[in-house]
């Protein structure tokens, strides 16, 4: 017994039955994504002012990122239309270039950009507190200006045993240069390339502090949403990696003995899983590194 | 005999196979019962764990009614058992055996609405039946992903695993009801790790997502490539059409779901605060993380599932008696292209009524307006599926098979159920009727008497498709009466209870408040009750297993019915036909006139080509 | 290298071949431009609209420009079956509805005055 419609289209429909299943399966994708893109919303939008950090995540390596899964899309569409044109070494250099793609991807993502972030530290100063560490805020230069108000002092912590020893008073915080030197112009608003962490040591009593903790993705609602949703992101990056490995591997491609256009079809349906895992990406580049 | 392309096509491009019916190979026990790729033999796995889940489900309830009629007192028998397994003496409270906690009775509450609506009714009535009858129904040898149809099946039992195990939860099972509201449920149980009741709640929930979404690609992608030729949509069983609607909606709705899930799991384990606010407090301290979220983003995305969970719930129900009724009314459903057009009009207006859940959340007059409107709406496409099935009846030659017993009493408890939703569709009434015993009895009308039945229903209808054999019909008539009757003991008093202003989710029975005084004895009649509906499932129970082997044999078509399933062998082997099909009329040419028998099956070349409307409706 | 043509041509058919051919040289066109447009992004976020909100806009502008060619060129929607447009079409409504309906009741708060 064999499932009609495999390979081949049904004359109706004009579609073979994978294709109607992954746009179906990328439909709920969308879904999925538009629910995490609306509580990244509603959690902004509802945050009081100060609370919605910027310019804590690395803008050049966000954008060569955002390049590598554009250039891994191409190589993927080219690797398919390779099979199309029975193309079988053509078809194992782009998807291997593919694969490498996603794999610099997470790589980036897991061995650099996340593990920076769990060694970032941030303390949330409370609201009877500001004034105090004006210094480091630099709040009256802010509104003087009509710019929203900082409440947080971040930068390295140099007495890590402060989180867990509570016979610790404060927290010994060596400064980003945004809080180093508040009323710089510099300071307003990010910059591409991130500023090195100042000299300057902050002595912040745990008593002014609102909520502190590493930039782990209970730091913040930005911090959780960035987590959550690059996170997503990335087990759907892998996912795709391993499907396009067994499909390189002789596991897969030897489909192409058998039945090559079964084997394109394969590829489409897993390159049109691939361009929406990209698509996403799109959004979420601007919308956490940019914005 | 047509020459329109078979369901074998020649195509150089298909996979090469063997033709239908040479793969005699036996397959071992693993792949023939555990493993199977065969949508029979899965919705078969389907419908017997999603039945014990729904038994189970039922003595949670049980237990939870003996507590609202003997508040304090011992569960009989079970109840000491019992407190040697509980964790946090849920079943010893202050020491005595059998006593439940207040805590313990939350959990029986949000275990039960979970393990009915997503391990019972969902895998039941749309994954159970739908895998077995609907390819048959259309004419096709499988669905179009048999292996992911295998994973669908693997994930839901997994997920449904993992929510028993909670049961043994160091810090007890889930306990903030099956809608899961934070703060609650982002801090029950603080610090307990991956293993509080909640948290496992969460993972299973994600297994039981991703079950129902791997089905709703299944069940969509077949309908729309694997019809037989001559199957046009308009010429479908009415069943595929709401399984359909029903796939697609899964498919849209759950995903929110998840996203939501997902966040309160990081709640729970990560300690972010994606639904808790700035100074959120819990036994007057502070908790400790970082606020900044909001418990409505939660309510929001969990009821935009949930509301379109409702109609996955009762859809297939509606499905299945369209079924029964047509064949044993032996004439055509009345208004099929309205009742398509209103299943299809559920569908969409599904999605766009879920605030109605939430006219209690401080909502200004602009949203709860356009709630309500959309809420009232969609009473219209549900009355007229109602009314084309009442109307069904008129004229009829009716056989009051136990299939049919179960479809006429559906007829009215839909009505009920349905009905009682007007009032709490406008926020103005609901504002007195929210949470209270009239909503229990609301949606309990609509899935109990209701989808239940029409399960009743559609096994008693298919089990001989599936076993070549009928069910007593003697004791289907037992269990039926003993069933129509105790449902309506049990849920009517409830609408009293709740107009009278008595609060669900009360683990005292509604003893503290005196407005309840006057219908709390309504709580030991409903016990009473509770006690007869489970009595009268043990026929149907043995009824089951027994009719297996010793059940009245039969052969294609017991019931005389169109349908395309019935033209399969009974049970169907690999590959369902033993010929190619086609069709070549509507679905429910019964009783035309001028033709010598009262049926006219849908894939029969002989006899008049048809649509589903042409009987001048 | 190519296979001998069996039952199973692994020769392609002389309409694909050729067709897919042409798009090959507008797949890496269409990558360019994706790459040009992600370095526009992070450019024009140093440039101030004025309000935030406008900010956000171009960005998103930008964004769905990128999206668009990706959905129409890459995942071929451009030429897809009006099935696939169908399911697309429902599912943007309901996202579409999930979010306005949501930022609805949001901003819709009961008032006591």
């Amino acid at each position: 017994m064999e499932i009609p419609y495999t390979v081949s289209a049904r004359p109706d429909t004009g579609l073979y039955n994978a294709k109607v299943g992954i746009w179906l399966f990328l439909a709920s994708e969308v879904m999925l994504f538009g629910g995490l893109f609306s509580a990244y919303v509603f959690l902004r939008v509802g945050a009081l002012p100060g609370y919605w950090p910027h310019g804590f995540l690395n803008v050049p390596v966000g954008t060569f990122n955002t390049l590598i899964l554009i250039g891994s899309s191409v190589t993927v569409v080219l690797a398919w239309a390779a099979l199309k044109m029975r193309q079988f070494m053509r078809y194992k250099f782009y998807m291997a270039i593919t694969i490498l793609c996603g794999i610099l991807f997470l790589t980036i993502k897991l061995t650099y950009e996340w593990p920076a972030k769990f060694h970032h530290f941030g303390a949330f100063i409370k609201k009877d507190s500001l004034a105090k560490y004006e210094p480091y805020l630099g709040n009256n230069y802010l509104a003087a200006k009509g710019l929203t108000q900082r409440v947080e002092i971040t930068g390295d912590l140099e007495n890590e045993d402060a989180l867990k020893d509570d016979s610790i008073t404060e927290y010994d915080i060596r400064m980003d240069a945004v809080n180093a030197d508040p009323t710089n112009p510099e300071s307003d608003r990010p910059t591409f390339w991130q500023r090195p962490v100042s000299d300057k040591v902050a002595m912040v009593d745990k008593a002014d502090v609102e909520y502190a903790s590493m930039f782990y993705p209970r730091h913040s609602a930005f911090f959780s949403t960035y987590f959550l949703i690059t996170g997503l992101h990335g087990l759907h990056v892998l996912g795709g990696i391993i499907v396009f490995t067994y499909f390189w591997l002789p596991v897969g491609a030897n489909l192409y003995k058998k039945n090559p256009e079964h084997l394109a079809n394969r590829i489409e349906v897993v390159g049109l899983f691939w361009h929406f895992v990209d698509l996403v990406w799109i959004f979420v580049f601007p919308l956490f590194y940019l914005l | 005999m047509e020459t329109s392309t078979t369901i074998h096509s020649h195509d150089p491009h298909e996979p090469h196979g063997h033709g239908a019916h040479e793969e005699h190979h036996e397959l071992g026990f693993w792949k023939k019962w555990v493993f199977s790729t065969d949508h029979k033999m899965i919705g078969i796995q389907y419908g017997v764990t999603g039945l014990c889940f729904l038994f189970f489900g039922f003595c949670l309830m049980a237990m939870m009614r003996w507590q609202l009629a003997n508040p304090g007192v011992a569960l009989p028998f079970f109840g000491p058992l019992l407190a040697r397994i509980i964790k946090n003496d849920g079943m010893n409270s202050g020491g005595v055996p059998g006593v439940m906690t207040p805590d313990f009775y939350n959990s029986l509450g949000a275990m039960h609405g979970t393990i009915m609506v997503f391990l019972g009714i969902v895998p039941v009535a749309f994954a159970a039946f739908g895998n077995f009858v609907v390819p048959l129904q259309i004419g096709a040898p499988d669905m179009t992903f048999p292996k992911i149809n295998m994973a669908s099946f693997h994930s839901f039992w997994v997920g449904g695993v993992i929510m028993l195990l909670s049961f043994f939860s160091p810090t007890g099972p889930a306990k903030s009801g099956w809608t899961s509201y934070p703060p609650l449920s982002d801090l029950a149980d603080p610090g307990g790790g991956l293993l509080t009741g909640q948290t496992l709640w969460i993972l299973g929930m994600v297994f039981l997502i991703t079950s129902s979404l791997l089905g709703a690609v299944n069940f969509v992608t077949t309908i729309i490539q694997l019809r037989a030729p001559g199957m046009t949509y308009m010429r479908m069983p009415f069943f595929c059409w709401v399984q359909l609607v029903t796939a697609f909606i899964l498919l849209l709705a759950f995903p929110p779901l998840e996203a939501a899930s997902l966040m309160q799991l990081m709640d729970r384990v990560f300690g972010t605060s994606f639904f808790l606010p700035h100074g959120q407090t819990l036994s007057n301290h502070l908790v400790n993380v970082s606020g900044g979220g909001s418990p409505l983003l939660w309510q929001h995305l969990f009821w935009f599932l949930a509301h379109p969970e409702v109609y996955v719930l009762i859809l297939p129900g509606l499905g299945i008696i369209a079924e029964v009724v047509t064949n044993n009314t032996r004439r055509p459903l009345w208004g099929y292209k309205a009742a398509v057009g209103a299943v299809i009009g559920i569908g969409f207006l599904s999605f766009i009524v879920w605030a109605h859940h939430m006219y209690l959340t401080g909502m200004g007059a602009a949203v709860s307006t356009f709630f309500q409107t959309t809420t009232i709406l969609i009473s219209v496409p549900s009355v007229i599926i109602l009314t084309c099935l009442l109307l069904s009846l008129w004229g009829g030659s009716i056989r009051f098979t136990v299939p049919m017993l179960f479809a006429t009493a559906f007829l009215p408890e839909f009505g009920i159920g349905g009905l009682t939703g007007i009032p709490l569709a406008f926020n103005s009434t609901d504002l007195y009727l929210h949470d209270t015993y009239y909503i229990i009895a609301h949606f309990h009308y609509i899935v109990a008497p209701g989808t239940i039945f029409a399960i009743f229903a559609g096994v008693y209808y298919w089990y001989p498709k599936a076993t070549g054999r009928m069910l007593n019909e003697f004791w289907g008539k037992v269990h039926f009466w003993g069933s129509v009757i105790p449902m309506n003991i049990i849920f009517f008093p409830m609408f009293l209870q709740g107009m009278a202003g008595m609060h669900r989710r009360g683990f005292d029975g509604g003893r503290t408040y005196d407005l309840n005084k006057p219908v709390i004895h309504f709580n030991t009649t409903i016990l009473h009750a509770v006690w007869m509906l489970g009595l009268f499932q043990i026929p149907f129970i043995i009824n089951f297993f027994w009719s297996i082997k010793f059940g009245k044999k039969i052969g294609n078509n017991p019931w005389n019915s169109t349908t395309i399933e019935w033209a399969a062998p009974s049970p169907p082997g690999h590959g369902n036909f033993l010929e190619p099909v086609a069709c070549y009329r509507g679905p429910y040419e019964y009783s035309v006139p001028g033709h010598p028998v009262d049926f006219i099956p849908q894939c029969d070349p002989q006899g008049p080509r048809t649509d589903a409307g042409a009987h001048g409706h | 290298m190519e296979h001998p043509p069996s039952e199973h041509s692994h020769a392609p058919h002389p309409d694909t071949a050729h067709h897919v051919d042409q798009h090959v040289k507008g797949y890496l066109a269409v990558g360019a431009v994706l790459g040009l447009c992600t370095l526009l992004t992070v450019g024009l976020s140093f440039v101030n609209f004025g309000t935030q909100n406008a900010n956000i806009i171009v960005a998103m502008v930008v964004a769905t420009f990128k999206a668009g060619l990706v959905a129409a060129i890459f995942m071929h929607l451009k030429s897809e079956k009006w099935t696939i447009y169908r399911f697309l079409l429902i599912t943007l409504v309901f996202a579409i509805g999930l979010f306005a309906l949501t930022a609805l009741a949001f901003s819709n708060p009961i008032r006591l005055n």
